[in-house]
C-alpha cells in the first residue's frame, strides 16, 4: 500500500519536473511583463528597474534555476499583478474551484449512478429510451452557450437567480447546473453500458436464481461491479473541473483557478500561472490515488 | 395422475432474436421425484437449459417467451404464479448451481456473504444464518471454514468453489436443486469428488437432483433417470442403464457411438531415430515451479499424448517448444538442432515446420478476416511456400481436406460452429506444411460427436501425411483412441511415460491409476461397479 503510493508519487513527480519547464519556457514566449505592467511612455529607466525588479533582466536559463532554487523551499514567488506570494492567490482561488468541482462531481455521479442504472434494468423500455436521449444531447451540449442562455433566461429574464459573482447559496446554482450536464451526460452512458454487461452476468444469474431481490440485484450485485469503468470516467471529469472550467467560471465570474489562470496568463503573471499549474497537478494527482484506491476498495481482485 | 416433485408438462419456449424467431424447446415434458436424480443430456444447442431456466424464472423476455405448458410444482403451476412468489420458491425450494463457478459468484463479495445472502433473502436472521454458513462450509469439506468464510471466490480453486456452491445452493435446504454442467470446467479427480459429494448430500437431505450434462459418464456416475434432448425436443427418456444398453432413438445411438475410448488402441511404431530429442526442461514463475526436468523422445509421424490434471504444467511445455515462452534451461533438439538457442532468424525459418492447434477456436482464429485470409496469412509470412497464383487452388484444396468446402473460404469464423472453426485452425496449421502439430487440447470444447470428427480428421492426417502430433489433453478416453504414446505430469513432472497400451492397461504410477479410476465410463453399470469397489476399499 505505502510502496504503492511511494511508486506512484516518483512516476508523478517525474512528470509535474516536466511540466513546470514545459510552462516555465513556453510562458516566457508570450513577451515581456514589463510592456504590460509599465505605461507605454515609460522610460527605458524605469522599464530597466521593473525587469531588475522581477528578475527579469537575467538570461532565461539563470531565471530558471533561480526560480527552481526557490521552488524547492516552496517559494512560488510573488505575483506581479497582485503584489502577493503567488501561492497565497492560487490556493485562494483553488479552494473555490474545490468545492465547486465536489459539489458537481457529487451531484452529478449520483444522478448518473440512479438514471444509468434503472437505465440498464429494462434496456429499450420508456426511462431508458428517454434517459438514452436527454443523456445524448446533454453529453453533447455546448455549455459556453447554456451557460449564456441560463443568465439570460433565469437571471436576466426571470430574475430568480444572481447573474455572476459570490457571496450567498443562490450565486452557486448556475455554475453548478451548467457544469453538472456534460458530465452527466457522459456518465449517465458510461453506467448504462456497464450495468447492461454485469446485469447479463453469470453472479447476477445466480442471485435471481437464490431469489434475491431485483432492488438488491441492481444496487447490490450488479452496481459495485459496474462502477469500476465508471470510477475512472468520475475522475477524468473531476480533473478537467480541478483544473478549472476555465469558460464557465470567466461567464459566471466565479473567481476559481481556471478563471485566474486565464487572466495570469493574458497578463503575463509567470508565478502564478507556475503556481496555479503545480496545484492542480497535485490535485489531479491525490484524486488519481483516491481512483486507485477505490477501485481496490471496491475488487477484491486487484488490492495487492 | 400421481403428482411428482416437479414436474414440466408440454413446455415450449421460442426467443425473437434478430435473426428470427428460434425455438429453443417444443413440447418438452419431464419430472423428478423425491430422492431421485435425472439427468437432461444433449449437446450445445440442444435446448438442455432452457426448460431449468424457466423453472427459476431465469429467462429474459423478451427476448424469450413460453408459449406453451406448465410447470407444476406444489400443486401449482409456477409459471401462473406473480414474480414475488417465484423469486420466494427459489433458493428456499428449488436451488441451481452452474458449470464455471468463478463467473458464477460475485467476484467482489465474500463467499460467505454470498452464501448469507441466500438465507437473508428468504427471512433468516443474520445471526443464524452466519452460524449456519459455518456449517455449510465445514460440511462441504472446504478447509479452515471459517477463514474461508471471509475469502473471495477468487482465492479458492475451481473444485473448492464449486463445493461452496454447492453449500450456497443448499443453505435453505430445497427440495430440489438443479445442476447445470456442474463438472465440466473440473479436472477428472475432482470432478469425481464433486459428484460424490452432490450424491451424498442428495441421501442426506432426499432432495431431487436434475443434472444437465453432455458428459454420458456423467450420467452413467450419478442419473437415475435421463432424458436426452437433441433440437430442442426429448428424443428419448428412460432408466439410465436402459437407455445406455438399449437405446432407441438414432441419436442416442449416435451419441453413444461418439463417445470416445473404445476403439482400438494403436500398435507401437517400429522404433527409429526421433526427430524431436527433449531433455530436462524446467521453467519456474516466481516460486512455482511450472516444469522440471521434462523429456521425452518423439519419433517422426509419432502421436504422443500429454495427460494431466490443470496445472500439470502440459499448455506451459507445449508453449515453450514453441518458443512462445522461454525455459530456464533443458534442450530440445529438432533434427539435431537444439530449439532453445536458434536465433530469431533460424526460428522463423524452423517456425513453418512447427505448428499449433488451439483449444479454442473462437479465440484463435482473428474474427475480422476471412477464412481465405487467415490461411493465406502463413504464406504472406512465408512467401517461399507457394506463390500467388496458386493461393486460391491450395486453399481450396486444404478446406476439401479438413471435410470443408471451397467456398467456406470467404466466410467469417463467427459463421462457421465451433467443429467447423476448429477444423479452419487445423487447416491453418497444414497451410505451412507442418512435421509437427501441437495440439493444446483441441477437441476439449467440442460436442462429443464434433469432437470424434475432430479426432477421425487428424489421425486421416497422420496416415495420409506422416505429421506428428503432440497432444495435449485432460481428457483420457480421447487419448486412448489417439495416441501412440502416453506422458502422465503432475505438477510439472513426468510421472509415467509409455506406450498407449502400457499406460491404459497397465498403469505403474499410483497418480496414473488414480486419474484412470476417476475418468468416468459412460456405462452405467461400469460406473455402478466402479463405486462399489470404492466404498469396499474405503476404511470403514
Amino acid at each position: 500500500m505505502l510502496t504503492f503510493i511511494r511508486k506512484r508519487s516518483m512516476a508523478s513527480l517525474i512528470s509535474l519536473v516536466g511540466l513546470v519547464v514545459l510552462v516555465f519556457f513556453l510562458s516566457r514566449l508570450t513577451g515581456d511583463p514589463t510592456d504590460l505592467y509599465l505605461p507605454i511612455d515609460a522610460s527605458d529607466e524605469m522599464r530597466a528597474q521593473f525587469r531588475e525588479l522581477y528578475g527579469l533582466d537575467d538570461p532565461l536559463i539563470v531565471q530558471f534555476g533561480r526560480y527552481v532554487g526557490n521552488l524547492v523551499q516552496l517559494d512560488f514567488g510573488e505575483s506581479i499583478r497582485k503584489a502577493r506570494p503567488a501561492i497565497d492567490v492560487v490556493l485562494e482561488a483553488f479552494v473555490w474551484t474545490l468545492q465547486l468541482a465536489l459539489i458537481t462531481m457529487a451531484l452529478v455521479t449520483v444522478a448518473a449512478v440512479v438514471v444509468g442504472s434503472l437505465a440498464a434494468f429494462r434496456v429499450g423500455g420508456f426511462f431508458d429510451r428517454v434517459s438514452g436521449i436527454l443523456s445524448l444531447v446533454a453529453a453533447s451540449a455546448p455549455d459556453f452557450w447554456i451557460a449564456i442562455v441560463a443568465i439570460v433566461v433565469f437571471a436576466v429574464g426571470l430574475g430568480w437567480l444572481p447573474t455572476s459573482g459570490t457571496g450567498t447559496v443562490w450565486h452557486w446554482i448556475l455554475p453548478i447546473a451548467v457544469l453538472f450536464i456534460r458530465p452527466f451526460g457522459l456518465i449517465v452512458q458510461v453506467v448504462r453500458g456497464s450495468m447492461i454487461s454485469t446485469l447479463s452476468s453469470a453472479y447476477v444469474k445466480t442471485a435471481r436464481a437464490k431469489g434475491v431481490r431485483t432492488r438488491s440485484i441492481i444496487f447490490v450485485h450488479a452496481l459495485r461491479n459496474a462502477m469500476l469503468p465508471v470510477i475512472t470516467v468520475i475522475g477524468d471529469q473531476a480533473a478537467s473541473l480541478l483544473n478549472g472550467a476555465v469558460v464557465i467560471e470567466t461567464i459566471f465570474g466565479f473567481p476559481g483557478v481556471g478563471k485566474l489562470m486565464i487572466d495570469s496568463i493574458l497578463q503575463r503573471d509567470f508565478t502564478v500561472v507556475l503556481a496555479s499549474i503545480i496545484v492542480t497537478a497535485l490535485a489531479i494527482f491525490v484524486m488519481n490515488l483516491l481512483i486507485d484506491l477505490a477501485y481496490a476498495a471496491l475488487d477484491p481482485r486487484i488490492r495487492h | 395422475m400421481a403428482d411428482h416433485l416437479l414436474e414440466v408438462r408440454n413446455l415450449s419456449v421460442e426467443f425473437h432474436t434478430a435473426g428470427g424467431v428460434v425455438k429453443a424447446v417444443k413440447n418438452v415434458s419431464w419430472h423428478v421425484e423425491r430422492g431421485e436424480t435425472l439427468a437432461i443430456l444433449g449437446e450445445s444447442g440442444s435446448g438442455k437449459s432452457v426448460s431449468t431456466s424457466a423453472i427459476l424464472d431465469l429467462i429474459d423476455m423478451p427476448p424469450g417467451r413460453i408459449t406453451s405448458g406448465e410447470i407444476r410444482f406444489d400443486g401449482r403451476d409456477l409459471l401462473k404464479l406473480g414474480s414475488a412468489e417465484r423469486r420466494d420458491i427459489n433458493g428456499r425450494r428449488i436451488a441451481m448451481i452452474f458449470q464455471d463457478p468463478l463467473s458464477h459468484l460475485n467476484p467482489v463479495y465474500t463467499v460467505g456473504w454470498q452464501i448469507v445472502e441466500t438465507m437473508t433473502a428468504h427471512g433468516l436472521p443474520r445471526s443464524k444464518a452466519q452460524s449456519e454458513a459455518l456449517r455449510l462450509v465445514t460440511r462441504v469439506g472446504i478447509p479452515n471454514p471459517s477463514d474461508a468464510l471471509r475469502k473471495y471466490p477468487h482465492e479458492f480453486s475451481g473444485g473448492q468453489r464449486q463445493r461452496l456452491m454447492i453449500a450456497m445452493a443448499l443453505a435453505m435446504k430445497p427440495d430440489v436443486l438443479i445442476a447445470d454442467e456442474p463438472t465440466t470446467a473440473l479436472d477428472v479427480t475432482v470432478q469425481a469428488e464433486v459428484l460424490a459429494l452432490l450424491k451424498e448430500l442428495q441421501r442426506e437431505t432426499g432432495m431431487g437432483v436434475v443434472i444437465i450434462t453432455h458428459d454420458l459418464g456423467v450420467v452413467a456416475e450419478i442419473a437415475d433417470r435421463v432424458v436426452v434432448m437433441n433440437a430442442g425436443e426429448i428424443v428419448e427418456a428412460g432408466i439410465a442403464r436402459e437407455v445406455y444398453h438399449n437405446p432407441r432413438h438414432p441419436y442416442t445411438r449416435k451419441l453413444i457411438g461418439a463417445a470416445p475410448g473404445k476403439g482400438e488402441m494403436h500398435d507401437p511404431l517400429p522404433r527409429a531415430e526421433p526427430v524431436l530429442k527433449v531433455r530436462g526442461v524446467a521453467k519456474t514463475y516466481g516460486t512455482f515451479k511450472a516444469l522440471d526436468g521434462v523429456g521425452f523422445d518423439l519419433m517422426a509421424g509419432e502421436t504422443l499424448a500429454i495427460v494431466g490434471e490443470s496445472g500439470s504444467g502440459k499448455s506451459t511445455l507445449a508453449r515453450i517448444l514453441l518458443r512462445l515462452d522461454e525455459p530456464d534451461a533443458g534442450e530440445a533438439l529438432w533434427k539435431g538442432r537444439d530449439l532453445f538457442r536458434l536465433s530469431p532468424a533460424e526460428l522463423f525459418a524452423l517456425r513453418r515446420d512447427l505448428q499449433m492447434v488451439f483449444q479454442d477456436p473462437t479465440q484463435s482464429l482473428n474474427p475480422r478476416m476471412t477464412v481465405f485470409q487467415l490461411i493465406t496469412e502463413a504464406w504472406i509470412i512465408h512467401p517461399e511456400i507457394l506463390p500467388k497464383a496458386q493461393w486460391r487452388t491450395r486453399v481450396a484444396d486444404l478446406l476439401a481436406q479438413v471435410g470443408l468446402r471451397p467456398e467456406h473460404a470467404n466466410r467469417y469464423p463467427h459463421q462457421f460452429s465451433g467443429g467447423q472453426r476448429q477444423r479452419i485452425a487445423i487447416a491453418r496449421a497444414l497451410a505451412l506444411e507442418p512435421e509437427l502439430i501441437i495440439c493444446d487440447e483441441a477437441v476439449s470444447a467440442l460436442d462429443v460427436s464434433v469432437q470424434a470428427q475432430v479426432i477421425e480428421l487428424l489421425n486421416k492426417l497422420r496416415r495420409e501425411m506422416g505429421i506428428a502430433f503432440i497432444f495435449i489433453a485432460h481428457d483420457l478416453p480421447v487419448v486412448r483412441d489417439f495416441a501412440d504414446h502416453v506422458m502422465v505430469m503432475q505438477k510439472g513432472r513426468v510421472v509415467e511415460y509409455g506406450t498407449v497400451q502400457q499406460v491404459f492397461d497397465a498403469p505403474r504410477q499410483p497418480y496414473t491409476q488414480a486419474l484412470l479410476a476417476a475418468g468416468l465410463d459412460p456405462d452405467p453399470d461400469v460406473q455402478a461397479a466402479r463405486r462399489a469397489e470404492r466404498l469396499e476399499r474405503r476404511p470403514a
